[in-house]
């Protein structure tokens, strides 16, 4: 039993940790933390589930497919609900329209491929086991994001581009880096990385479209408490998420374990508004 | 000069406040009118539709003071409509206990509402807009699975039935009448609230936070009182609906309703009530004109959201607002009159002196302040000067409450001043304006300066709501301070113009006025002739004369030499967070290494 608890924590903890890291991709880039990150996990498993079970084509190439339409949503996301309303940041504008896109993209998900929960194929044909496939893949993609983001912001250039920007837009603005596209780039990395949380994680959570506001909220709890921005904040709270809501599902049940979720959330929250690891100074005048 | 004065004014505010009631009101009465006589005309089914708005916007009514007005990202507002109607289904139906009268049902529905209310609204006083709107969002779903997995009290899935209002509410015109009586009801006191200082100071609280602080606006205890109303209003929607629908089920509180409520909030347009009043009307009332649409009705609003918040983010409101889009007489000069200025600030208490002892604040590595010492006493116009990055934003800040001094103690008449309580500072008299001027751009400049005056109100929230004669008399007595405080500054022409209309320098002129307000003992001015005309700056002077004249202690921080040298009784000169020279104005311009580090030649 606590093997099964660890195993499924740990699985569901790294979808978590990789939506979480959705969010701060596209926070670093903009500023904005935007509900399609959750949409985005949800796409991969819907997208990977149509192209590989229901239109039949290989593993890689669904795969590819379905990262790809993730990158797209992302680029969508950057055009329709974030350059707009980034002129007036203090106006938080980008909350509402972020939810309006993430909304648009669930109901059309849900009226166009189906309110009930689809299965998901299963990726490698190899038998059943007692560490199976549906639990070391989202581990192994979230290792993969990791040490990827850390290769991409340590040794390429454009890593670099993305980290002068997270740091200060202004200053990398004139210094001459293209801010724009940047922006866009890293809004489509954050589109991949959503879909592939989705895409590893899909024989569990099955091809669903109401994984989409689940993931916003349960993915937004690990950039909470790890501190915005944060990636290794983000995975540990990510996995802690995972193993306790698996623990509390075990001891008191499905839907208290989510209330005993939320309300750990907000606690610690109200205790430390800046997340577990991270402070804050703030500028008022 | 002074009587004429006397004679002029108050009449004129009277003229101005009747014309702009009778004109808010008109749209009011004329629904008034139409929901009265809508059975004449109404078939059955509109009926339904009919009630069905009135309940929404008892709920949207409540939740339009927290997101329209104080702009709180409140977004699963739902959860309380669903907890009001189990709560009042269930005690109603029995189900726990002996069954009560639904009206008491109700009663207690509106209490749960109001302290889930205020629950879901505390983060809001803590976390960043995303994060509030986020556990709003976590929080209606809670509320939805508790209620689908609770099978022994709400039935679970299966659901529970509504309650039945007794005679002479239970047909279905009574029924609409008690609903439309309750949204009417509704629209009065939020319109009230909205036009009262509690209304001001949610709109200060979200446009110009530092501002609502530096007037001694409390922002938790303000919010929170709104969320208990709000929750309230709410919950009794959530029991109306239940009644409305006969029969609830978790599946009748889908997130589509918060959605909702939020779009019609933002179609109508912030700080207004007639504009989400229509917004509700409209939403409830267009799903009946495209049935075939219904499956996509969620997706259209959602649409519609991105389309409001990218296009007409001022909402119907701003639409409508025609008398905005005049254009202002494009040569206006500001003439203020300092002779008004003893009136407004009338014989001021004696508060001693506003003092700094040795304090010291760093940042990282920074030294921002290294030990500063700093007497400011009433009736002289003390000039804070320096180059930049020399501390003296941060002295101010250090005085208004926003830093804790590291080291060292500020004193107002030898007591040291509580720490960080930055809306305190307001009710020791000390008044602040701000190096960009920090004003609520959607509401006129009269009301902007009004705000400056909250915390001499009188009225509980509660009398505002009910818009008994002490809120009257507040309202009456504010708007004639703030009348006479647009004159001294000289801008009381403009007074009934949107604020974000003006320009830079009449926005630094209202800041003062609102400063006004306060009667300060002391008055600290971060850069007030910053980009100002030469004529500004010499017609400023004789103003800030005048407040010094008063009795008040002047604070200017500034970096134009000739009103430094001026205006001011007493110069401190700052260099790299300590005190490089202090004197006279003849001293410090005689002061050689002061010359050297900024004067210059």
């Amino acid at each position: 039993m606590v093997e099964s608890i660890v195993s499924t924590g740990l699985a569901i903890g790294c979808i978590y940790a990789l939506i979480a890291i959705t969010y701060n991709v596209m926070f670093s880039a903009s500023r904005v933390f935007s509900f399609t990150a959750g949409t985005l996990g949800m796409a991969g498993g819907v997208l990977g589930s149509l192209f590989i079970a229901r239109m039949g084509m290989p593993v890689a190439v669904g795969f590819l497919l379905a990262l790809a339409g993730g990158a797209v949503l992302g680029i969508v996301t950057e055009v329709v609900a974030v350059r707009p309303v980034l002129k007036s940041l203090d106006q938080h504008l980008y909350v509402l329209s972020t939810l309006a896109l993430a909304l648009m993209v669930q109901q059309f998900t849900a009226i166009e491929w189906s309110t009930e929960p689809q299965p998901f194929p299963r990726l490698f044909d190899i038998a059943r086991g007692g560490f199976d496939q549906q639990f070391w893949l989202p581990m192994l993609a979230c290792a993969v994001v990791i040490v990827g983001l850390e290769l991409l912001y340590r040794h390429t250039l454009i890593g670099h581009a993305f980290l002068a920007i997270a740091e200060d837009n202004y200053a990398a603005r004139a210094l001459g880096l293209p801010e724009r596209r940047l922006r866009m780039a890293s809004f489509a990395l954050a589109g991949v990385i959503g879909a592939l949380a989705g895409f590893a994680g899909g024989e569990m959570l099955l091809a669903f479209f109401a994984n989409a506001p689940m993931l916003t909220f349960y993915g937004f709890v690990p950039v909470a408490l790890g501190g915005m921005g944060n990636n290794r904040g983000a995975v540990v709270a990510g996995l802690l998420l995972g193993l306790f809501q698996q623990t509390a599902n075990f001891l008191v049940g499905g839907i208290f374990a989510s209330v005993a979720v939320f309300t750990v959330f907000i606690i610690v929250l109200l205790a430390r508004p800046e997340g577990l690891a991270g402070s804050g100074l703030r500028r008022h005048v | 000069m002074d009587t004429q004065a006397t004679q002029l004014r108050p009449s004129r505010a009277d003229a101005r406040g009747t014309v702009s009631t009778f004109g808010t009101a008109l749209p009011f009465l004329a629904l008034l009118i139409v929901g009265i006589a809508f059975p004449l005309f109404g078939g059955g089914y509109w009926g339904v539709i009919a009630t069905r708005a009135c309940v929404y916007w008892v709920l949207v009514s409540g939740l339009n003071l927290v997101v329209g007005f104080a702009g709180q990202i409140a977004i699963g507002w739902v959860a309380l409509l669903t907890l009001g109607a189990y709560t009042t289904s269930v005690l109603a139906a029995g189900n726990v206990m002996p069954a009560l009268p639904p009206y008491l049902a109700l009663a207690i529905a509106a209490v749960v509402g109001a302290f889930f209310g205020l629950i879901i609204g505390l983060p809001a006083l803590r976390l960043r807009t995303f994060y509030f709107a986020i556990t709003t969002l976590g929080f209606a779903t809670i509320v939805t699975q508790v209620a689908l997995a609770w099978q022994s009290v709400t039935g679970g899935g299966v659901g529970v039935a509504g309650p039945v209002f007794p005679e002479p509410f239970s047909s279905q015109w009574g029924f609409y009448y008690f609903c439309f009586g309750l949204a009417a009801i509704c629209t009065w006191m939020t319109a009230n609230i909205a036009a009262s200082r509690f209304g001001r100071a949610l709109t200060a609280i979200r446009d110009a936070e530092v501002a609502a602080e530096a007037s001694g606006i409390a922002k938790p205890a303000l919010l929170g009182t709104v969320f208990l109303f709000s929750g309230a209003v709410a919950a009794v929607a959530g029991g109306l609906f239940a009644s409305l629908q006969s029969y609830i089920t978790p599946d009748a509180f889908t997130l589509d309703l918060s959605v909702l409520f939020f779009i019609a909030i933002l179609i109508g347009g912030r700080s207004s009530i007639f504009g989400p009043l229509l917004g509700t009307i409209l939403l409830t009332v267009l799903p009946e004109f495209a049935a075939p649409l219904v499956a996509w009705s969620t997706f259209l609003y959602a649409v519609l959201l991105l389309v409001i918040v990218l296009v007409i983010p001022g909402g119907i409101a701003e639409l409508l607002d025609f008398k905005n889009r005049r254009p202002l007489e494009s040569e206006r000069a500001i003439i203020p009159r300092p002779d008004l200025i003893e009136r407004l600030l009338g014989a001021a208490p004696d508060a001693g002196a506003l003092t700094l002892e040795q304090v010291a604040l760093s940042f990282g590595g920074v030294q921002a302040i290294d030990g500063l010492d700093l007497e400011i006493r009433p009736g002289r116009v003390h000039g804070l000067i320096g180059p930049n990055g020399s501390g003296k934003t941060t002295t101010l800040n250090v005085i208004s409450g926003y830093y804790a001094p590291q080291r060292g103690a500020v004193r107002l008449n030898g007591a040291a001043m509580p720490v960080l309580a930055r809306h305190r500072r307001a009710h020791m008299r000390i008044a602040r304006t701000f190096q960009t001027p920090r004003i609520v751009g959607s509401a006129s400049v009269l009301q902007n300066v009004m705000i400056g005056g909250t915390i001499d109100g009188a009225c509980t929230f509660v009398e505002s709501l009910l818009s008994l004669p002490r809120h009257r008399r507040d309202e009456a007595m504010l708007r004639d301070t703030a009348m006479l405080a647009l004159a001294a500054v000289g801008l009381e022409r403009l007074a009934s113009v949107r604020a974000d209309r003006l320009q830079h320098s009449e926005l630094r002129f209202t800041e003062i006025a609102r400063a006004l307000m306060l009667r300060p003992s002391f008055l600290l001015l971060d850069e007030p002739a910053a980009g100002l005309s030469v004529d500004e700056i010499a017609r400023l002077s004789g103003l800030l004369l005048a407040i010094a004249r008063a009795g008040t202690g002047v604070l200017l921080v500034e970096h134009h030499p000739d009103l430094i040298f001026d205006i001011c009784h007493y110069v401190t000169v700052l260099n790299l967070g300590r005190t490089l020279a202090a004197g006279t104005p003849a001293e410090i311009r005689s002061h050689r290494e002061v010359v050297n580090a900024y004067l210059g030649g």
